[in-house]
């Protein structure tokens, strides 16, 4: 990709700033912040993504067009997410999945074949 | 097309084929992002769903486990980034030492995963007619720690008040971990035959500072496979240690 | 300008292609040649093509009679679903990708091969296994899910092969991800010396559109199939309201990748319009960045419109407005794009060749096609003919009036290059007129069923619709001529042929500047583009300047 070589010593400081971040989700897991212990847990999970897409898999030292990529794909997984996600938000509440009792079919409930 | 040295016939410059070539895999990388976001999507909706499930599923995961596999992996992308390196660095055996470092710390982890799904067919947590969440709270297995099976079985019972249909909420639950992480532990499984073949042209000093695209690019898919992890780890196993 | 050598004098052929390379089944099924692998393509995808035609063959007489002539309606379940697979994954997806695409891009752009040619043959041998198991599910209780295999119909209750199918639809998912990753992939490194991104031909942007497409949507089927598969092998929950799960969770995912395969199915046929129409017009193309940048914007916001196909399902009013708000904008890069092709239909130097006769029609029922989807997208309207005749006939026109029309328009004005030959031209211009008779017939009158109220997939209808049937049942007889007729006469030029030498038409691009077949190496020096594209006043080395008569189009039958 490109012929700047990155030196072991950025790997390792990386590679303590990963393990600092395992760290601290796994501590932040067993506090209680209410709602946002998810955002904390995807938070650090993006950082720590974000650190080996940058320097273990150097696009940070790719040309432009790798970086593109990358955007490219969180993007279109944005929008998969997203939009999805929006239909659900904005349903009643009675339309949510998850809603009720499960009913197990009788044979009354489908056409005999 | 036929290969002169290292340059295949379709190609006008090395340079241009290690671009290609790892442009290429960048690509396949982006195939990857949306394959697992599939999953991942189904996650979000059913974890919104059914969060008690979810939760208690969760809480059956041994952290112990999961936080060692994920140190254990991102040393392996460490050690894979340092065998690049090594390449390009010229220094022809260390290239050799790292990959098979990095094969040995994704043989580690692929080892504690099969010590986890074990766990898990002994407990009844494996989706199908002999899934029962409250099997294992009820039926002690030698090395229980009876305190913490005792708190389990509270969990249970509270979760059973709270939604009686959590046996097949939790088998989505369990369904999906299942997936998500075989899924990832099949990638794994590839890359370390990926990983194999590298070593064995480590051996044979094929890759040099002017040609070590295959370490780079068997590189990026490594990475890519750690990524999904590193978003797996609190996804699977952190959702409701904090009660 | 250029490096290659002089054209060879009055029409020969070549004295070594890449056809009579090398002898033997092995020297095919282990070819690394993207011309070759697009020749095995195009053998695979006209199979398919049959089965499906076969099936559709089947639907139609059975559809005579209101009560059903021919089949139970078991039976019509598979038959319809079975022509739905067989056509959309193993015929349209592939076909003008794969066999044009294959063959014309690294010519188009001045390469020896695509960026990874052993690939390139891996992706056929996938097609081939998933295109196994597909038949295999066919012939082994064959499939009544649907081509849409709606949840928990699929995973839970059918009684047919499901489960081969679904493997063969992933597998096959993963030849065209192969694809598509070497497409993009060639076009950004292999391109020439000179041939930049705006010296590009059109039918390259529309191959690295589709190829986007490829990439992004594909993999999200792959995901969604496999997790069918293992609902129905495991007895898993995630689309099965009984277990908990949610049928619309299925949709979404499902319609994620499938809205954009219609794109997919489009584009490519788009990008043979744009390169048929300046040469049979004899004009540069009007508005060359426009077309380009409407086939990115194609494939863009092709994915911003999956859920319109579940107005009514379920999902929530919000959803519903938004997606229909992005419906009508996905028409607005299609429009731009019919307006430029008739800009430069305009004033220009028209000749009737089959060819042009099939981007004529393209434009017209692709236009009809992309209006009639508007419908669709008016949610108060699609209430009334969702699930209706008037859906079927909506992306009947666009896929086969547009889409199959562009793939046998491309096939005939690229047969020359591929086997250098030329084909008859007066049973051409016929046959492509049969067709386009034959499909209007067919499928007009199931705009007017639908919006009647006749539904789609079903196997019996009110007596009154009867006439309407009769016709579109006719009307399918005369479109299988016009299949048959190509079909033939393409098979018998190739031995028969009159010779078509370097460029018959002529035509501008640069994989008319080599040998009609192409060397192996596609060109015997690598060229230097210096010329833009579609410049019929400023080639001198085609013969082509600004004052000098135009040549007419080469004819098989002169």
């Amino acid at each position: 990709m490109s012929e700047h070589i990155v030196s072991p010593k950025v790997y390792f400081t990386i590679f303590a700033a990963l393990m600092v971040g395992t760290g601290i989700t796994v501590w932040a897991a067993f506090q209680n912040f209410g709602k946002f212990n998810i955002v904390i847990a995807l938070g650090v999970a993006t950082i720590k993504a974000t650190l080996v897409v940058l320097y273990f898999m150097h696009a940070r030292y790719s040309p432009h067009r790798t970086q593109l990529v990358i955007v490219c794909a969180v993007f279109w997984l944005a929008i998969m997410l997203g939009l999805t996600l929006a239909d659900y938000d904005t349903r009643p509440h009675d339309m949510q999945p998850g809603e009720g009792r499960l009913v197990q079919p009788t044979p009354a409930h489908f056409l005999s074949v | 097309m036929h290969r002169t040295g290292d340059l295949y016939g379709q190609f006008q410059t090395l340079e241009q084929q290690k671009e290609t070539a790892a442009l290429g895999m960048w690509i396949f990388l982006v195939t990857e992002v949306l394959f697992f976001g599939g999953l991942f999507l189904t996650y979000t909706i059913n974890r919104s769903a059914y969060s008690t499930a979810f939760g208690i599923g969760s809480n059956t995961l041994d952290i112990k486990l999961g936080a060692g596999n994920t140190v254990v992996l991102i040393m392996s992308s460490l050690t894979m980034a340092m065998a690049v390196w090594s390449a390009q660095v010229g220094k022809k055996k260390l290239v050799g030492v790292f990959l098979i470092a990095t094969l040995g710390l994704g043989t580690v982890f692929l080892g504690v995963k099969g010590v986890e799904y074990k766990q898990k067919f002994d407990h009844h947590l494996i989706p199908g007619r002999n899934f029962d969440m409250k099997y294992h709270p009820t039926h002690p297995m030698p090395g229980d720690d009876p305190k913490e099976l005792a708190l389990e079985k509270k969990e249970v019972e509270e979760a059973f008040a709270h939604d009686p249909d959590i046996n097949a909420h939790g088998q989505l639950y369990f369904s999906l971990y299942f997936g998500m992480t075989g899924l990832h532990a099949l990638h794994m499984i590839i890359g370390a035959g990926l990983l194999v073949w590298l070593i064995k042209g480590s051996f044979a000093g094929r890759f040099t500072p002017q040609y070590n695209t295959p370490v780079e690019v068997v590189g990026l898919y490594w990475h890519f496979v750690d990524i999904v992890w590193i978003f797996l780890f609190p996804l699977l196993y952190l959702i409701d240690r904090h009660r | 300008m250029s490096d290659t050598p002089n054209p060879l004098p009055g029409r020969q052929m070549p004295h070594e292609d890449y056809l009579n390379a090398s002898y033997g089944i092995r020297s095919w099924l282990l070819t690394t040649d993207h011309k070759r692998i697009a020749l095995l393509y195009l053998g695979s995808v006209t199979f398919f093509f049959f089965i499906g035609g076969i099936f559709a063959t089947l639907i139609r007489i059975h559809l005579l009679t209101p009560s059903g002539a021919l089949v139970t309606p078991e039976t019509y379940n598979k038959l319809f679903t079975m022509h739905g697979v067989a056509m959309i994954f193993f015929f349209l997806i592939p076909s003008i990708p794969a066999v044009l695409g294959n063959f014309l891009l690294p010519l188009m752009i001045g390469a020896k091969d695509l960026a990874f040619p052993r690939i390139n043959l891996l992706s056929w041998y996938l097609y081939i296994i998933g295109g196994c198991f597909a038949l295999y599910s066919f012939s082994t209780g064959g499939l009544d899910t649907g081509w849409t295999f709606y949840t928990p119909l699929s995973s839970v209750y059918s009684n047919s092969a499901v489960t081969p199918a679904v493997i063969g639809i992933f597998i096959n998912g993963f030849s065209s991800i192969l694809t598509g990753l070497n497409f993009i992939v060639t076009i950004h490194t292999m391109r020439a010396p000179g041939m930049t991104w705006f010296r590009l031909p059109l039918f390259a942007w529309a191959q690295y559109a589709t190829s986007i497409i490829f990439i992004l949507g594909t993999p999200v089927i792959a995901i969604t199939l496999l997790l069918v598969g293992l609902e129905r092998m495991f007895h898993l929950g995630f689309f099965n309201p009984a277990m908990g799960g949610d049928p619309i969770l299925f949709q979404h995912l499902f319609w994620f990748y499938s809205h954009p395969a219609v794109y997919i199915m489009v584009l490519p046929a788009m990008g043979v319009i744009s390169e048929i129409i300046p040469t049979f017009a004899r004009r540069s193309i009007f508005g060359y960045s426009f077309i380009a940048g409407s086939s990115i914007a194609i494939a863009v916001i092709g994915f911003l419109v999956w859920a319109h196909h579940m107005f009514v399902t379920g999902e929530s009013t919000y959803a519903a407005l938004t997606f229909s708000f992005l419906s009508y904008l996905v028409a607005i890069p299609s429009a731009v794009k019919v307006f430029n092709w008739t800009s430069t239909l305009y004033k220009g130097s028209i000749s009737w060749d089959a060819p042009m006769l099939y981007a004529l029609g393209f434009i017209g029922l692709f236009t009809i096609g992309g209006l009639t989807g508007l419908f669709l997208a008016c949610l108060g309207l699609d209430i009334h003919i969702h699930d209706t005749y008037f859906v079927v006939a909506h992306f009947h026109y666009i896929m086969v009036g547009g889409a199959v029309m562009g793939y046998v328009g491309g096939l005939h004005y690229w047969w020359p290059k591929i086997t250098g030959k030329l084909y008859p031209e007066a049973l051409s211009r016929i046959a492509a007129i049969t067709l386009f008779v034959g499909f209007n017939l067919t499928f007009f009158p199931q705009f007017i069923l639908g919006y009647l109220g006749m539904p789609r997939r079903y196997h019996s209808y009110p007596p009154e619709f009867q006439v309407l049937n009769v016709l579109s049942t006719a009307g399918a007889s005369i479109l299988a001529l016009g299949y048959l007729l190509p079909m033939a006469y393409l098979t018998w030029s190739m031995r028969y042929g009159k010779v078509a030498g370097q460029n018959p038409w002529p035509a501008t691009g640069l994989e008319w500047k080599t040998d009609s077949p192409p060397p192996t190496e596609n060109f015997h020096v690598t060229p230097e583009v210096t010329w833009e594209p579609y410049d019929f006043k400023n080639r001198p080395d085609l013969g082509l300047a600004a004052g000098a008569p135009l040549p007419a189009p080469a004819h098989g039958d002169d």
